[in-house]
Parts: C-alpha cells; sequence; structure tokens
C-alpha cells in the first residue's frame, strides 16, 4: 500500500514548520505514553535515526538522546547513523511492532542504510512498547489524522501476512 | 505435553501468557543470554515484573543463561543466577558446566533445566548432567530424529524438551564457531550469531548483496527476497556450483508430529524466536496451544493458519527426519 | 602444573584418509616426528570407522615404540545407538588413556585419568576446575578462546596440563547432516564416502570466490589454518605445555620440526612463519581468535595489525 496521491500531494507544499509542529506534538505524546521507549536502546541511544518514506516528499530525523525529531523536505537530507527507507505504511508498522521486522527489513521493502544494528536495537525497542497509534496520538495527530488512522487499519488487516524471513 | 514460548520483551512475554504458553522462557539484557541482540531481553525490574504477570496466570518462567562464562569475568554470570533464583524464576536454563556446578551447589533447590547449547544428545551425556548436577530437563539437540528422542527418553531420568517450531540451527548447538571465525562474536561467548553490528547490504547492478564481517554470504536478484545474512543460511560455492551449502533458508515445523513427539516421550515442546516481535509470539502461541490441545482431526486447520503466517517462507521437519542429513 | 618444557602434540586425523595413507602417515610421525603424544582415531563421523580400523593396532605400536604416549580420541558428536556403543566400548576396554570429546565420554571417564578435547567446551576454570576433579588431566581448549581466557583458565586451574592447537585449520562447527556429501550429490545415510576425495578438506568459497570455510564431512573446518608461532613464548609463560599440530594434507614431520625448533629456541618465530607458508602453501594463516579477533584473522606481532586473511 502507498500512500493515496491526494493525501501526500498537500505534503509538498505544506510549509515545513508547520509539518514539523504536528509530527512533533505526535512524538511526544508518544513519549508521555511509552516514556521507556528509547531506554531499550542502550549504546544505540545517542544515535540518529532517519525515516525516508518513499512515497512522502519528507524526510524524519530522530534523535533519542535528546529525545527530538526535525523533519526536512526532500532532496534535502539528514546525517544518520542509521536510515530506513519503504512506504509509509510500513515505517508505522514498524512504529506498532505489528510487523516482524526479521521480514520487514530483510525482505526488500525496507532498505536499511548504515548502521543495522542501531535499527535492529530501535526496531527491537518499539516492538517492546505497546504502541497503538489511533489510541497514542488521538488528537496529536493533527493534519495526519487522515493518514494515521488509514495507515493503521491497513496495517491491522497486513499485520502477519509479511512473515518471509526468519532470523535464525 | 507443556508448551514453551519464547519472549525477547516485557510486551511479548505477556502475549505469550495471554495466548495460552505453560511456561515462557527469556533473558537477562548482557551477554549472559544467547539472544544477547540489541534493543530486546530483560532488565532485573521487567523480569521480576513479568514473573508475577506469569504467576498470577498460571504460567511458568524460564530464564535461559545459557552462553558459556567468559574467563575471570564468572561473576557476571553468578550473579545473574542469583537475581533469576531471587526473582522467582520457575527454572533456570544453562548450556556451562562451572555455572551448573555453580547452581547445583547455591541453589539446591533450584530446578535446573539443560539449555540445547550444552549439546547432550545421547543417554550417557544427559545421565552426567541429572548426576553431577540434578538436572531435570534437558533441551534436545536438533540433530535427533523422533525415533532417536524415544531410544533416548527410554534411557534417562529427566525430562524432555524439543524444539518443534522456528528457527534452525544446522550445525550443532553451542558447538559452532562459524560467526566468530567470520566477526569475532560467537554464541558461546557472546550470546549472537550473525551479529548486525557485522551486517551490511550493498546494491551490486540488480543484485542485492549481504555481506557479514567480510564475507559474502548471499546475493539476490532483483525479484528475489532478501534474507538476514545468517552464516549457515547463505549461498556459497563449492568447486563449480553455487547453492545453500549447508542449509536452505528454512524454518522449522514438525507441530504436525505432536502424536509422535508425546509417544516418544517428551514432555515440553519449545517455540523458538526471543528476537521475533510480539505480534509473531501472540500468533504462533495461541495457534500451537489451540492445536496442542485439539483432536488430532482438528490440528492440520488450525497449523494451516501458521503456514499462512509463514507466507513464502518454507518449513522443514529438520533432522526429525532422517533423510534431512 | 607441568615444570618441564613443553611438548608438542599430533591431534587426530580429522579428514577421511584411505587406510593406507593413514598408516603409512603415522609410521613416519613415529619415525621422524618430534612431538611427545598423538591423539588418535576417528573423531568426526562414525561411518569412517572401518577404513582405520585394519591398520589401528600396527600404527599404535609402530608409536609407543618410538617412544610417543598414544591417546585415543572419541566421537565429537555421538547421536545413534551404535556411536553411543563405539564410545562405551572405548573407554571399557582401551588400556590407552581417552581424549573425551563429547558428554558422553565425560560421563564414562569419571573417576579415571583422561584428556579433554578441545571439542568440549571449557570456557572457564570453573568449568576446567569440575573436570579436573572428575579425572582430566590434561585439557586442550577451544580454538576460539583468546588468549585473555586462556591465561585465566590456567592460572585458575590446579592440578591439570592445558594444551592450546598451534597448527592446523581450526574445528569451527558439526552438524548431523552432512555438507560434504550434499556438495556431492549425496545424503549422509548413502554418502559413498565422498569426503575421502579431500584429504584436506573440501573448500568453500563465497559467491564472490573469496575462500572461506573447508567441508570434512559433517564437521566445518576453517579454511585458514591457525598458526601460532610469535604467541608460543607467551602462552609458555602463561602456563600452556603442550601445543597441538592438527594434521592437514602436507608435509608434517616438517611442521613438527619447526614448531620444536621455535619453541626450544633454535628458530626465530617470525622466520617462522615464512618457513610454515612453504610447508603448508593451501592455506592462509590465522591467529584472529586468540588475539580476540575474527578467526580468520591475521595478526602479524610488534605491528598488531589485524588483515583478513583472503585468497
Amino acid at each position: 500500500m502507498e500512500v493515496p496521491r491526494p493525501l501526500a500531494a498537500p505534503l509538498a507544499v505544506v510549509p515545513i514548520p508547520l509539518v514539523e509542529g504536528a509530527v512533533k506534538l505526535m512524538f511526544s505524546s508518544l513519549l508521555k505514553r511509552h516514556p521507556a521507549l528509547f531506554e531499550r536502546l542502550g549504546e544505540h541511544k545517542s544515535k540518529r535515526y532517519a525515516f525516508r518514506p518513499n512515497d512522502l516528499p519528507l524526510v524524519f530525523l530522530v534523535e533519542p538522546a535528546l529525545p527530538a525529531i526535525s523533519v526536512m523536505r526532500k532532496p534535502a537530507d539528514a546525517a544518520a547513523d542509521a536510515a530506513v527507507e519503504g512506504p509509509l505504511f510500513l515505517l508505522l508498522a514498524l512504529l506498532e511492532g505489528r510487523c516482524d521486522a526479521d521480514a520487514l527489513f530483510f525482505s526488500r521493502a525496507l532498505t536499511v542504510i548504515g548502521d543495522m544494528e542501531a535499527m535492529l536495537a530501535l526496531r527491537n525497542a518499539l516492538d517492546g512498547c505497546e504502541i497503538d497509534l489511533p489510541r497514542d496520538l488521538g488528537g496529536a495527530a493533527g493534519p495526519f489524522a487522515p493518514l494515521v488512522s488509514r495507515t493503521a487499519a491497513a496495517i491491522r488487516r497486513r499485520a502477519l501476512a509479511g512473515e518471509t524471513v526468519a532470523w535464525n | 505435553m507443556e508448551l514453551i514460548c519464547p519472549a525477547g520483551t516485557p510486551t511479548a512475554f505477556r502475549e505469550a501468557v495471554d495466548a495460552g504458553a505453560d511456561a515462557v522462557y527469556c533473558g537477562f539484557r548482557d551477554e549472559t543470554n544467547a539472544r544477547n541482540f540489541p534493543g530486546l531481553n530483560f532488565s532485573r525490574e521487567e523480569l521480576g515484573d513479568a514473573i508475577s504477570y506469569a504467576r498470577r496466570k498460571g504460567t511458568q518462567t524460564f530464564i535461559a543463561l545459557n552462553t558459556f562464562m567468559r574467563a575471570g569475568h564468572e561473576s557476571l554470570w553468578y550473579e545473574a543466577a542469583a537475581d533469576a533464583v531471587r526473582l522467582g524464576a520457575d527454572a533456570l536454563i544453562l548450556a556451562d558446566f562451572g555455572l551448573m556446578a555453580h547452581v547445583a551447589e547455591a541453589y539446591p533447590e533450584q530446578r535446573l533445566h539443560v539449555s540445547v547449547q550444552a549439546s547432550a544428545s545421547n543417554p550417557d551425556a544427559v545421565s552426567f548432567l541429572v548426576d553431577a548436577f540434578g538436572a531435570r530437563r534437558v533441551v534436545l539437540p536438533r540433530t535427533l530424529t523422533i525415533s532417536d528422542i524415544a531410544r533416548l527418553a527410554r534411557q534417562i531420568r529427566c525430562e524432555i524438551e524439543v524444539f518443534v517450531f522456528g528457527g534452525l540451527c544446522v550445525m550443532a548447538e553451542g558447538r559452532c564457531s562459524l560467526s566468530s571465525y567470520a566477526t569475532g562474536k560467537s554464541p558461546n561467548m557472546n550470546g549472537v550469531c550473525s551479529p548486525a553490528s557485522h551486517v551490511r547490504y550493498r546494491q551490486d547492478g540488480g543484485d542485492l548483496v549481504s555481506e557479514l564481517g567480510s564475507y559474502t554470504i548471499n546475493r539476490f536478484p532483483r525479484d528475489e527476497a532478501a534474507g538476514y545474512p545468517t552464516l549457515c543460511k547463505g549461498r556459497f560455492d563449492i568447486a563449480d556450483a553455487s547453492g545453500y551449502a549447508f542449509e536452505d533458508p528454512v524454518s522449522l515445523d514438525v507441530m504436525d508430529q505432536i502424536d509422535a513427539l508425546r509417544e516418544a516421550g517428551v514432555s515440553a515442546l519449545k517455540i523458538e524466536g526471543r528476537q521475533r516481535g510480539k505480534a509473531y509470539v501472540a500468533e504462533v502461541v495461541s495457534t500451537l496451544r489451540k492445536a496442542l490441545d485439539a483432536r488430532p482431526e482438528h490440528r492440520q486447520a488450525l497449523l494451516a493458519r501458521l503456514r499462512l503466517l509463514s507466507e513464502g517462507q518454507r518449513t522443514t521437519s529438520g533432522a526429525y527426519e532422517k533423510r534431512w542429513r | 602444573m607441568n615444570a618441564g618444557s613443553p611438548t608438542l602434540s599430533l591431534g587426530p586425523i580429522l579428514y577421511l584418509w584411505e587406510g593406507d595413507k593413514w598408516r603409512d602417515f603415522y609410521y613416519r610421525i613415529a619415525d621422524e616426528a618430534p612431538v611427545h603424544h598423538v591423539i588418535i582415531g576417528e573423531t568426526v563421523c562414525s561411518k569412517r570407522l572401518h577404513f582405520t580400523e585394519p591398520h589401528l593396532s600396527a600404527v599404535v605400536e609402530r608409536l609407543e615404540l618410538a617412544g610417543k604416549h598414544v591417546v585415543l580420541s572419541t566421537l565429537a558428536l555421538v547421536t545413534l545407538e551404535r556411536e553411543s556403543q563405539y564410545t562405551r566400548a572405548l573407554v571399557a576396554d582401551s588400556t590407552h588413556p581417552i581424549e573425551a570429546n563429547d558428554l558422553s565420554a565425560l560421563a564414562l571417564l569419571e573417576g579415571r585419568p583422561h584428556s579433554i578435547g578441545p571439542l568440549v567446551n571449557v570456557y572457564n576454570a570453573a568449568t576446567a576446575r569440575l573436570l579436573a576433579r572428575r579425572g582430566a588431566s590434561n585439557i586442550c581448549l577451544p580454538p576460539e578462546l583468546p588468549a585473555s581466557s586462556i591465561a585465566e583458565i590456567v592460572s585458575g586451574t590446579q592440578g591439570v596440563t592445558f594444551e592450546v592447537l598451534a597448527f592446523g585449520r581450526m574445528p569451527l562447527a558439526i552438524s548431523a547432516r552432512c555438507a560434504h556429501a550434499r556438495a556431492k550429490g549425496h545424503i549422509k545415510d548413502n554418502c559413498q564416502f565422498v569426503c575421502v576425495e579431500d584429504p584436506d578438506g573440501l573448500p568453500l568459497k563465497t559467491l564472490d570466490r573469496q575462500s572461506f570455510l573447508a567441508l570434512n564431512g559433517v564437521q566445518t573446518v576453517s579454511f585458514t589454518c591457525q598458526a601460532l608461532l610469535t604467541e608460543l613464548r607467551d602462552l609458555v609463560a602463561s602456563g600452556v605445555s603442550r601445543f597441538r599440530l592438527s594434521p592437514q594434507d602436507c608435509d608434517m614431520v616438517a611442521v613438527a620440526g619447526l614448531y620444536d625448533a621455535i619453541l626450544h629456541g633454535r628458530m626465530e618465530a617470525e622466520d617462522g612463519i615464512a618457513r610454515l607458508r612453504q610447508i603448508y602453501p593451501a592455506a592462509p594463516l590465522s591467529n584472529g581468535f586468540h588475539h580476540g579477533q575474527e578467526g580468520a584473522a591475521w595478526v602479524a606481532r610488534a605491528r598488531n595489525i589485524g588483515h583478513r586473511a583472503t585468497e
């Protein structure tokens, strides 16, 4: 599933500060609900993680040590230790821990660049939380609300269909 | 037969308990644990909470301290054992003789299980572990056929636990240094195999190449699903032929042999996958629970659900069938 | 601990060699190689036993006449009833010391002096002491151990001599499945003993044609050859008293002579490295495990720079 055009297109023109404001709100509401999230990262807490949805014109940079999130418009990019690229739907599925990362990372739907161990730590930390996007974000999703609820529904439909590759 | 289920995080632990596990196995967030992967495992506090949760639901907790103690740093393992006992572990799963001797002496009441990593594959080996350390259960290596297991069960004085579903080691567990040969990090010493810190994916034309350390482990043409570069499931060249030299990237599934395993004398069925997500744990545990409780004629339909979950993934009965060898 | 000067031992031949080749190899070892202990007998695959059995007693006799201490090796992986029976019979009937390579041999040998082979997991002194209490008198440590662990184990264990693999491809894994037979289109139960075609192992390369491992029946060994030479002095200082040479398909008498010369100060280790590469050119040398790195690495002394062994 790709982000439908009518939903993605406005993001190309919405000013970055506006998008960033909404994203920061979502981020802090998520952390409020899951305060221990980044503690699981251990030594990888100090690393920077970039998320590049390939169906949105944006890049998200997460810095767990601060903690902070920032947004950039492509083609601008963030200096990150680890980056993951793929459809927004899968990136959000990863956030919710509803898809098995073994399957996600190592199928070619997602591409991980850079520090594989850091990204694995993040995905395990996310999986260790019970993130439920519609519940956790509530009103915080702002302009992303339709995107979030649409993808959350799709995730639930497809949650377990992506199990393809075993770790070991 | 008991169903023994994996948990890499407190969330997965609760999922496993709720899905009907008889026991959940897990470990501390350090190198005492053979699934010492980044972002996984339990702090002391988390494990204490998990054990309380399990108790309330009538589920047991097994704590895996199943790496080999690093010389000069044994206190890390001894402290982990002390904490596991204090937190109320129903069993400790151990691989190292030195640690088994310590636990048997310091906590004689503590139930001791022999990890698959100890590689006890025959009656004399199991008798040694029962006599020397009072082992109450042995997790058998994935090198035995069901008839081997049946023969073994008749000759030993402890319970048998076997892996039935999930990842499959091709090599005898606890006796493999392939990972450290390529990366310096091993299951026995560091609790990791083919560690993510040494994994790299590289694009080469249309191919995706996976590397471990400085070695190419696999190469995937454009339309083929890529795999994680676990060393023994890589593609290699031998003479003029390329292929999976040790094992294809398949996973183990012998749930269709439940009755044969029960007849062979198996006490507990173990699901691999402490590194898998909570969604996986919930689905696999609940399905296998239902299958275990169902009448044989209803079992196949239930198990078919799991194949859906393993869509695109092939399964094997591995060494449980003689032809695999 | 062993107060005498360090000695060399010859490990069991891990590969399947034709009976005649096997016999003649040991005759020459008996006559020419400066090794004190010779560990002998099938260690990898029970199906191979009949190849060497006809020659075993003659070989043992020849080795003993030459003053070698003969030790019998047990199987590394004991799964089948017949393998259990073989191990039991070996322990019950042998008049020679035995080296245990799996837990069943450990169990059967309790209370009588025996050796522990490198395929038993001894990672710490607590384990070594436990084995010593049960009767182990010599322990050959696993090749995966770094020097720091070796020093800790040796200093923390009394009444046992310690041995370290100084030469040979390293045993890395063993399986119920035979990758060697599979590579040649067979399965283990009908393997037709194809591993006899590769007396030094069947090389396995990466898809990028980089040499990586070698198959030896159900066992996987390193492509590189462990070579502890410059490390010998420090190992002796830390209390290791025996150094194992694991037979490869090369002039093992020359290998033994070289290690003997270095161990006793008649040759510089650096010269030995160059010479060893001539004696056994088939495999690049490695010592990475010893230095706490990946096992395939070669760490040159002084410069202390590791580079990966490639071919």
